[in-house]
């Protein structure tokens, strides 16, 4: 099983993914995001930072690098692509997810550990039962997810919001987000589930050292997926 | 040559933290009246005369602003 991640001018969380992924027994390679082939990786992560300085909108710049040439084929092939935080941004901004994400709400950038729970969903990059609550942490300006009413009927109709921002028994009340983001989300998949959007960093918990481990099911669950069952 | 001048903006019930803020303190100023601020970006292109205001247009849609949340309109300078 073996990962790309993808390096953009800027990111800053593709040591600690790699770190992470090879910490799980899985092999983890960098790809620039020049390069143009992805088709070695059975899965790709776009890491978390701030791609092309943020410049204009996150996200918004890299779209147009060359590797996201590939990484909307593959994903559109139903590979599975995960993209964290600013690679969150950047899959927005691609068009593979909807919506977008703006500047949270009360105008403070977030760095902090953060309760959520898993939502019932298509998602194929986690196999562990809905309801289960993480404590993962976030580090944002711009995490405040927003899309029109009728894009946020098809994500809660279609089984599309992974992850909802909740209280710690896991309680999803009016305020959860910290960041203002529109009906708790903090992850949403495409409707085929391969492509998923969070802005938590499960990377960062994977080996113990900063806490839990409870980021780890986000990786091993996409490969439970891929080992036993065909995308 | 040609030159045009681009503004985007926060589309109306977006989140526009900046504009907020400047219309309650014009309104603490003890200026009446203001319905509503937005602050946004302004971009001025220098092109040939061969780029189209429907370039320019597409570029705005691709790249300059994100249609999910902001709005633009285009002005050209003679």
């Amino acid at each position: 099983m073996h990962f790309g991640v993808v390096s953009f001018p800027g990111s800053n969380c593709e040591q600690d993914a790699v770190h992470a992924i090879r910490y799980l027994g899985h092999d983890a390679s960098f790809v620039w995001h020049q390069e143009r082939d992805l088709s070695k990786f059975d899965a790709i992560l776009l890491p978390g930072g701030f791609s092309y300085g943020d410049y204009l909108r996150c996200g918004a710049v890299a779209r147009f690098s060359p590797v996201m040439e590939e990484v909307v084929r593959e994903a559109e092939a139903g590979k599975p692509i995960i993209g964290i935080c600013n690679g969150f941004q950047i899959l927005t901004e691609a068009h593979l997810l909807p919506g977008a994400l703006i500047r949270n709400v009360g105008l403070k950038f977030l760095c902090k550990t953060v309760a959520l729970r898993l939502e019932n969903s298509v998602c194929k990059w986690t196999d562990a039962p809905a309801g289960t609550v993480y404590h993962l942490p976030i580090a944002h300006n711009e995490g405040n997810y927003i899309c029109d009413p009728d894009t946020l009927k098809a994500l809660q109709d279609n089984g599309q919001i992974v992850l909802r921002y909740c209280e710690e028994n896991g309680e999803v009340l009016p305020n959860s987000a910290p960041n203002g983001a529109l009906d708790n989300i903090a992850g949403i998949c495409n409707e085929r589930g391969n492509v998923l959007g969070m802005m938590p960093h499960p990377e960062r918990v994977c080996d113990g050292v900063a806490g839990n481990r409870d980021g780890v099911d986000f990786f091993n669950g996409i490969v439970r997926m891929l080992e036993g069952a065909v995308l | 040559m040609a030159k045009y001048q681009i503004f985007v903006t926060a589309k109306k019930g977006i989140f526009d933290p900046a504009g907020t803020i400047s219309k309650n303190a014009l309104g603490n100023l003890g200026y009446e009246g203001i319905n509503d601020v937005k602050i946004g970006k302004f971009i001025q292109m220098d092109v040939d005369d061969s780029v189209t205001v429907e370039d320019i247009e597409e570029m705005c849609e691709k790249l300059l602003a994100n249609p999910v949340i902001e709005d633009f309109t285009i002005g050209a300078e003679d």
